[in-house]
Order: structure tokens, then sequence, then C-alpha cells
């Protein structure tokens, strides 16, 4: 042991600095920045230095956006439903339930989003008219309903056991304790990582064009087939998803920041 | 209320009618049953009557506290909150705890909640009681446990003693007939224990009967009608806090008490 100066005041401060780096988010060249504008720059840079094709891509996809808005928004709204549900039955005293919420959600989990995509459309569409669109979002709402469960789960797992008891001594009911304390406090605490699947899901609806739903992997695939400008193409492409994912990666983290400021 | 007269097991009512009774209470924990945290308890509880439950860690106090509103079940044994059987497994527990209030040792206040909505939670929710009625009297125990300006301060930016004190305001709201303290002061920082024990006493003075589990030996000193010392599940002695303090009757009691002092 170093011996320490007994005038000296000595004074110990606790800081958990050595063990997670500060988020080099400050200085002005951050990942985020150098790929978000990056990848702006060049969305802007080569139509203006050839404008055929890049201009005419551009010109081509945008409603292939909008589609893998639509397919993404509604999914995420319909997985949201499903995923609070399951993640209510993971956490539910009633054996059946619970059961049936479980084996959900590990069968859903094994089987690739693709798989399922064409399950719901190929093979169940022997049986049932499904149009593309449906099966899509249908799809991936069962498929992303599986992992919101087990977010909503995790979530209403990490609020402190108090907290429902405190409710049934006040003489709530446990599924008023749920409403009114549990799950205000677990939707606060799942919302970032929710926000990241949106993202997932944006990505992953590309999978959807393989149904001939026209998102903007779609798209770019159909001008590719008639012009042959393969690489041009799809780097507009994968720039498009880039510049929407990072757009939205940011949204989420300003929204994990507010919540930590706000505290508990 | 008067439905539950019938039952045979119900005490026979009458102004010697305990306001909890707790008979025989035995809890077993553990796999195989092996750990006894209570064994064979028996305490009879007045109205108006102040008990402070002490004892070494693990020597049941929490467990048989936490059983008067069925937070924990008995493995045997019977309790009564006047005519009402707690330990009834067919009856209305949720009834009970609106009787029962309960403060803990983490104070458990609901974070998303401000402090007046903490308290007015209870009332508007198992009561069905309307919002405007319930507020001028959740407004009215803030100001009685002494944080009338904190009404829309949320739990995060109250201090541990301020968080206790609206945990106890809250516990009133529903009115009840007693009050379980489960060490409400041990996770207090020194210069905070005495507001809640202040609120305590005060609540003591007033005719509440309370069921508390601490080591707060000035408390039990000035609000305590009898001291409970328990001990690897069992009750060891009981008595006036005078008699239990200065002059008990069990070696480990005499043991217990050289260590807390």
């Amino acid at each position: 042991m170093a011996s320490v100066d007994k005038q000296q005041s000595v004074q110990i401060t606790v800081s958990d600095g050595a063990l997670i780096p500060d988020r080099a988010e400050k200085s002005l060249f951050s990942a985020w920045r150098i790929s978000f504008f990056g990848a702006i720059t060049l969305l802007v840079l080569f139509p203006v230095i050839s404008p055929t094709p890049y201009l005419d891509i551009l010109r081509f996809v945008p409603d292939g956006i909008l589609t893998t808005f639509q397919v993404t928004v509604v999914s995420i709204v319909f997985a949201l439903i499903i995923g609070l549900f399951t993640g209510l039955g993971r956490v539910s005293r009633i054996t059946i339930i619970n059961r049936i919420a479980t084996v959900y959600v590990e069968v859903i989990r094994g089987i690739p989003l693709l798989v399922q995509l064409f399950y719901i459309y190929f093979a169940l569409g022997q049986f049932v008219i499904v149009p593309r669109m449906g099966a899509a979002v249908i799809a991936m709402s069962i498929c992303y309903g599986a992992y919101m469960g087990e977010i909503f789960r995790a979530g209403i797992l990490a609020i402190p056991k108090g907290q429902m008891e405190a409710a049934l001594a006040l003489g709530l009911s446990r599924s008023q304790a749920m409403r009114k304390v549990i799950l205000p406090q677990t939707l606060r605490m799942v919302l970032p990582p929710i926000g990241n699947e949106f993202i997932a899901l944006l990505k992953d609806s590309s999978l959807v064009s393989i149904l001939a739903v026209s998102d903007l992997l779609r798209r770019g695939r159909e001008y590719a087939a008639t012009t042959f400008r393969y690489f041009e193409t799809y780097t507009i492409v994968a720039l498009i998803y880039l510049v929407m994912t990072l757009f939205f990666s940011k949204l989420v983290s300003i929204m994990e920041e507010r919540l930590e400021r706000n505290g508990r | 209320m008067d439905a539950n007269r019938t039952d045979s097991n119900a005490p026979t009512p009458g102004n010697t009618l305990p306001r909890v009774r707790i008979t025989n209470a035995t809890k077993l924990f553990g796999r195989h049953a092996e750990i006894q945290a209570l064994r064979d308890v028996s305490l009879d509880v007045a109205a108006g009557e102040v008990v402070l439950i002490i004892g070494p860690s693990g020597s049941g106090k929490s467990t048989l506290l936490r059983s008067v509103n069925r937070l924990e079940t008995l493995t045997s044994g019977s309790i009564w909150v006047d005519e009402d059987e707690v330990t009834d497994q067919r009856g209305d527990i949720r009834r009970i705890r609106e009787e029962v209030g309960m403060v803990f040792q983490s104070f458990n206040l609901f974070p998303h909640l401000s402090a007046i909505q903490n308290i007015m939670l209870g009332p508007t929710t198992v009561k069905k009681q309307h919002r405007d009625e319930v507020f001028p009297r959740a407004r009215a125990l803030l100001a009685r446990v002494g944080l009338a300006d904190k009404e829309n301060a949320y739990p995060g930016q109250l201090s541990g003693g301020q968080q206790q004190r609206v945990a106890i305001a809250r516990a009133l709201a529903m009115n009840p007939k007693v009050m379980l303290f489960d060490e409400p002061t041990s996770a207090l920082d020194p210069e905070m224990i005495k507001e809640v024990l202040d609120v305590m006493l005060d609540l003591a003075r007033d005719g509440m009967t309370m069921l508390v589990v601490s080591h707060e030996m000035g408390f039990a000193r000035a609000a305590a009608d009898r001291v409970v010392f328990m001990d690897e599940g069992q009750i060891i002695e009981h008595g006036p806090p005078t008699q239990v303090f200065d002059t008990p009757r069990e070696e480990r009691t005499r043991k217990f008490l050289k260590h807390i002092l």
C-alpha cells in the first residue's frame, strides 16, 4: 500500500468512468454524423455529378419508400398489441395462458422470418387467398410480436417486486395493479428497445419484396431489371435504407437520454 | 359483515374481541419445508394498541407482519382482523387489505405518480370514490405528514424521509383499522428517521392500532404499549417496553438487546 500523507485530505471519487467509456457523441465527427451526413451527401452528390441514372433512380423509388413505411408502421402497431398480450401471458400465473404465450414465442423465434413469409403467403395461400400486403403485414406482426413479447416480459419483471406488493396491500386486484402501477412503469422502460425493434423491422421489411410487394427494394429491382444499372441502383437503395435507419436510431437514443434524465 | 358473524369459526364478538388475532401461525419455507419462518406464533393486538416487534434478522418478524395482510400465506394457523379471517383462502382478501394499511422498508411509492396521485390511487381505484371527493382528503393527509408543499413532487424528487411520510399518508387514505410498519426507518439516513417516527408517534397518540417491526427504542418507549421479542420464528417474550428493555426475563432477549443498544 502506498503511504498516504495524513495531512492531505483524502478524496474518494466513485465513478463508473473506467467501466463504461463515455459515448463519443459530443464530438463533431461522431460515428453517427459521419454515417448519416456522409450518406446524405452521397445521395445529393451522385445525381448532381451524373443525373443519369442516379436522378432517374431517385425519381423511380420514392413510392417504394412509402410502401416500406406503410408495412413497417402497420406491422409494428400489430406487433405491439400482440407483444403486450404475449408479455402479460408470459408472466401470468395461470398455467395454460403462460404455456400458450411461451410456446408461441419459442416457435416463432425458431423460424426465420423469410420462411414465415413464404409460409403465410404460399403455403397457407393454397387454402385461403391472402393479399400480398396482408400476408406481409401478418407475417411481420406475428414474428415481431414474439420479440416484443419478450421485451414486455423483461420490462414487467424489471419492476421491483415491492411495487406489486404495495399495490396489493392497498387493496388493488392483480389486474388493477398491473394496469395502474406495473404497466405504466414498464412502458417507459421498454420504449427504447421497442424503438430498436422498429428499426430492425424497417430493415427486415425488405424481405417482403419477395412477395412482390413494391417496397423500396422491389422498386430498385424493377428499375435495375430494365436498365441493368445494378451497381447504381442498389447503391442508392442501400443509402436510402441507411439514412432512414440512422434517422430513427438517433430518435431512439434521444428518447433514451430523455428518459434517463427524467429519472425513474 | 354481519354475515360473517354466523361463521362458526369466528371468535365470539364483543368488547374483548382483539383487532388482530394471530393463533398458532406457522410458516414453512424451502423446497422441503425445512425452514421454519414462524413456529406456532400466537398474538392478540387490541384496538388502539401499539405493538413493537423486535428480534434478530431471520427471526420471522417481517413474515409475521406480512401474513397479517396475506402478502405471505401461512402454512397453518389463522389470523383474524376483527371478524374477518385473513387466512381463509375463500375469503375476499382485498376487502381486508383495504382495512389494513402497510408501510414498507423501501417505501415502494409508485414512481410514475406524484405524491398526491400516490395517495389518491387507493381510494379512487379500490373504493371507486370520485377524485373531487378524494382530493381534499389526500391534501389534508399530506399536510398531516408535513408535506403540504410537495403535492406535485414525484417520489424521485423527495428525500427518503419524505417518501416514507408520503407512503404513510397513502396507507392512511384508505382509512385503515390497523397499520403495519415493516422496518419503516431502516432504509433512512439518521437525520431523516426522526421525521418519520414523529408521524408514527402522532398516529399512535391518535389511537391507531399499530404493528411495528422496528428497533427504534426511543419510539418504543414513547409510543409502544407492548414489545414482542421474536427469535427463530417464535415469540420469546413480550411485555411493556420498560419491562422488556430494562428487565428482560429471557437470556436470549438480554443477549439481543446488548447487540442493538
